[in-house]
């Protein structure tokens, strides 16, 4: 029943593909590619169930994903618990976190929300690049022999990859599912018009919350295992507000509220992204083509991606979401 | 018949300015009450007390029993009570359906999604809205948007409906239909309280009347009553002590 | 008879998707006080917006002095002696009464005739007079009355227009604008007047047109139409 609607053939034809072409191909250099798209794929889709679902934009995203990628690797590192074990625990203390700092700053709305998320962001780096325990400024770097239990530092980048493949392939799982569940209905509908939400009986705020809270699983334990195939996580890169801004951007170029749209947007993006970067003007500008690119969306063509698709063609609404 | 909703005493100040005043009412069971009063008289202040848009400053406000006053709209919305509101809200983005089931799933008996899908196809079928529920919401006539708007606070099953200004901007056609919709719905076992400035339509519709000028309750009393008290009138018309010319 | 100074044919008007006004017809007679009377809701407001310009009409005429100025905007009508005092005064609160005066006197009918209309105003209202320096915010409700008429006969109006003259004001008060006015009327000024008090509408004009759920409902002299308790259905359905 499920099976004959689209949608999960999509995603297990995206996770067969991702799965499939490296080994396939042997190529690291692939893997290192798609493994990138994956993480951005997640943080992208679950971005969305705060931005395109109930209509806020969580600027500071980016700190579920450092925060768990700590957890995980502290746990890794100086407990000796195993990488599974840490990254789902990574994901349920960060997420645990969330529902109770969302309970807080989800009283605020639009741009005031924004910027708190930010300082979120901002605060939990602070904090961490002077909290010794996790190495301060200078972070945490992972002992060879963390890799041992997978069988090895080769093995286990292959092993950590299909982790990730995993964990995006049930971030769209989880987009899918959301929307078409009374939680979803209910987001949908705060993002529509809250008030009037409010005014039909939707908690909003304990929906906000748990939302809050459930985009925030996921990307943590893609931190989780990012940051442990890294082997260091220190907290400018943890907490990169570039990356949490063009996660922002992806969610948009791809059409928010959709399913597929945060996934199309984290691929184009990567792919224009990486030839960016090649030419040398360009690479300094990252962060000031996001904007741009993001305020041209925002203006142009807010439906993004998906938006087109859907505006040009209305009987894809249907079965292309 | 025991009175559904019982407001007693209540005020409610605005900086300086006291919308409603020491009022008290109650709304029966099974009737449906209008609420009338000139521009400015606290009628939708009421209605905002009511559904806990706002908490009233003093008094208490009692609906099936329970103390409602100061609770939030998506509690007060729990209960069983529901409003269709003079500026239609719709959730422009979603279709007439899915704006309907979310009545349905977050009123006073908290369906499932498909159980909520099911109850918004006969709330539909009252309302004539049947063969437009795929359509979204913001491309509805304005009609059609005020229906919604009744549709999907009916789809909640409440046990009160509180209509404000519902038939304002309709053509005379249209309000007769409305007129006709309202009937219904309560022959349906739902207790209506509403706020019209279309007089002919309220007055016909209702059992009793509450009148309210300035605040504070004027009078109460069937329609007919109502209309035949000097001081309503003089609420209405101006008093005619301030003409001396 | 003498051609009407104003007449309105028809008029449809609305905000938006909603429509307030299915055809609402008068004629204001040259030197007489015309009242527009109904309930709220009614769209008394809607049909002076309408003739002066505020709004769009959706159909509909307005002729005035025999020019078809239907669709012309507000400063257009206002340069040709239409001019609105609105609902609420509409004041700027933060200049004083003689700049108010001056805005008033913007178009160039207003400014010709300035000096003289300057000297009318404060002969009709001296309570101005004595504070022309004042700010307008600072005036009580009847004071800032006085002076959105007044701003109003600075436009050198041939109709004056008036939008709620007692709304939120004190009876005493009333009667001194009754008493202004009745001083206008008696110079030959046509005055078209939506009014909350039917009872004081009815004593100070000559003739009445009753609108319900925008459309027309009733009309007579002002003294006949006093008389009747049909009124009475207008405002309260019964």
């Amino acid at each position: 029943m499920i099976w004959r609607r689209p949608f999960p053939w999509l995603i297990a034809l995206a996770t067969a593909l991702f799965v499939l072409l490296p080994l396939w191909r042997g190529s690291v250099q692939l893997r290192e590619s798609l493994l990138l798209a994956a993480v951005y794929i997640t943080l992208a889709s679950n971005l969305n169930l705060m931005i395109g679902y109930a209509g806020y934009v969580n600027f500071g995203n980016i700190v579920f994903f450092g925060l768990g990628g700590y957890f995980c690797v502290y746990l890794v590192n100086d407990w000796n618990w195993n990488l599974v074990l840490s990254a789902l625990a990574a994901g349920i203390i960060v997420s645990a976190l969330a529902f109770l700092f969302g309970l807080g700053i989800l009283r605020l709305r639009g741009a005031f929300f924004a910027l708190a998320t930010i300082g979120v962001n901002e605060a939990i780096k602070q904090f961490v690049t002077n909290f010794e325990p996790w190495g301060g400024a200078t972070g945490i770097y992972l002992s060879l022999e963390a890799y041992a239990p997978l069988g090895g530092p080769r093995q286990a980048l292959w092993i950590v990859y299909f982790m990730l493949v995993a964990v995006m392939a049930l971030s769209l799982v989880a987009s899918y599912a959301i929307k078409n569940s009374k939680l979803g209905l209910g987001l949908l509908a705060i993002g529509e018009n809250e008030d009037a939400a409010a005014i039909l009986g939707v908690p909003t705020p304990r929906y906000k919350a748990i939302v809050y809270s459930v985009s925030a699983f996921l990307p943590a334990v893609a931190g989780g295992l990012y940051f442990f195939k890294s082997g260091i996580i220190e907290p400018g890169g943890a907490f990169d507000l570039t990356l949490s801004i063009e996660a922002i951007v992806m969610v948009m170029l791809g059409g928010h509220g959709t399913i597929m749209g945060p996934a199309l947007g984290a691929l184009l993006y990567e792919e224009m992204r990486g030839t960016l970067l090649t030419i040398p003007t360009f690479s300094h500008f990252q962060l000031v083509i996001a904007g741009l690119l993001l305020l041209v969306i925002v203006l142009f063509a807010p439906g993004g991606l998906m938006g087109f698709i859907h505006r040009h063609w209305p009987a894809s609404r249907k079965f292309f979401e | 018949m025991s009175a559904l909703l019982e407001l007693s005493h209540v005020s409610k100040r605005f900086g300086g300015l006291a919308a409603v005043e020491d009022l008290s009412f109650a709304v029966r069971e099974g009737e449906i009450l209008g609420l009338i009063g000139p521009n400015g008289a606290g009628k939708s202040t009421v209605f905002n007390l009511v559904n806990g848009v706002y908490a009233p400053d003093r008094g208490s406000i009692v609906f099936a029993g329970g103390e409602i006053g100061g609770k939030l709209p998506y509690e007060v919305a729990r209960l069983g009570l529901a409003r269709a509101h003079q500026i239609v809200q719709p959730l422009a983005g979603m279709s007439v359906l899915d704006n309907c089931t979310v009545g349905a799933c977050f009123g006073r008996e908290n369906l499932s999604l498909a159980e909520g899908r099911e109850a918004v196809r006969e709330v539909a079928e009252l309302i004539g809205l049947s063969g437009r529920l795929d359509e979204l919401a913001s491309q509805l006539t304005t009609a059609g948007k005020k229906r919604l708007e009744l549709a999907r606070a009916l789809s909640a099953r409440p046990r009160l409906l509180l209509l404000d200004e519902v038939l304002a901007g309709l053509n005379p056609t249209e309000i007769g239909r409305m007129i006709e919709v309202i009937r219904k719905i309560r022959e349906q076992g739902v207790t209506i309280l509403i706020i019209e400035h279309v007089m002919r339509a309220i007055m016909s519709l209702s059992d009793r009347i509450v009148v309210l000028n300035s605040g504070k309750k004027l009078a109460e009393g069937a329609p007919a009553e109502v209309a035949d008290n000097p001081e309503v009138i003089a609420a209405y018309l101006g008093d005619p002590g301030h003409a001396g010319h | 008879m003498r051609e009407p100074l104003l007449t309105v044919e028809a008029l449809e008007a609305g905000y938006d998707e909603v429509q307030v006004l299915w055809g609402v017809s008068l004629r204001v007679k040259r030197g007489g006080v015309t009242t527009l009377l109904g309930a709220n809701g009614a769209g008394k407001t809607t049909t002076l917006r309408a003739i002066t310009g505020a709004i769009r009409p959706r159909a509909g005429r307005v002729i005035f002095r025999g020019e078809d100025v239907t669709f012309l905007p507000p400063h257009r009508k206002t340069a040709r002696g239409l001019v609105l005092v609105p609902e609420g005064r509409q004041l700027f609160g933060e200049m004083s009464v003689e700049e108010n005066l001056e805005m008033g006197a913007f178009s160039a009918r207003g400014r010709k005739a300035l000096a003289q209309n300057l000297d009318r105003v404060f002969a009709l209202f001296p309570r101005l007079a004595d504070r022309r320096g004042q700010k307008a915010g600072t005036f009580s409700g009847g004071e800032q009355q006085m002076l959105a008429i007044a701003r109003g006969l600075m436009s050198d109006p041939e109709i004056l227009v008036i939008d709620e003259l007692s709304l939120g004001l004190a009876p005493v008060v009333v009667q001194q604008l009754v008493a202004a006015l009745d001083a206008l009327k008696a110079a030959g000024m046509t005055i078209l007047l939506v009014e909350q008090n039917v009872h004081l509408a009815l004593a100070f004009s000559d003739y009445a047109y009753v609108i319900a759920e925008g459309r027309p409902f009733m009309q007579g002299a002002a003294q006949e139409i006093a008389g009747r308790p049909e009124i009475r259905e207008a405002y309260l359905g019964l």
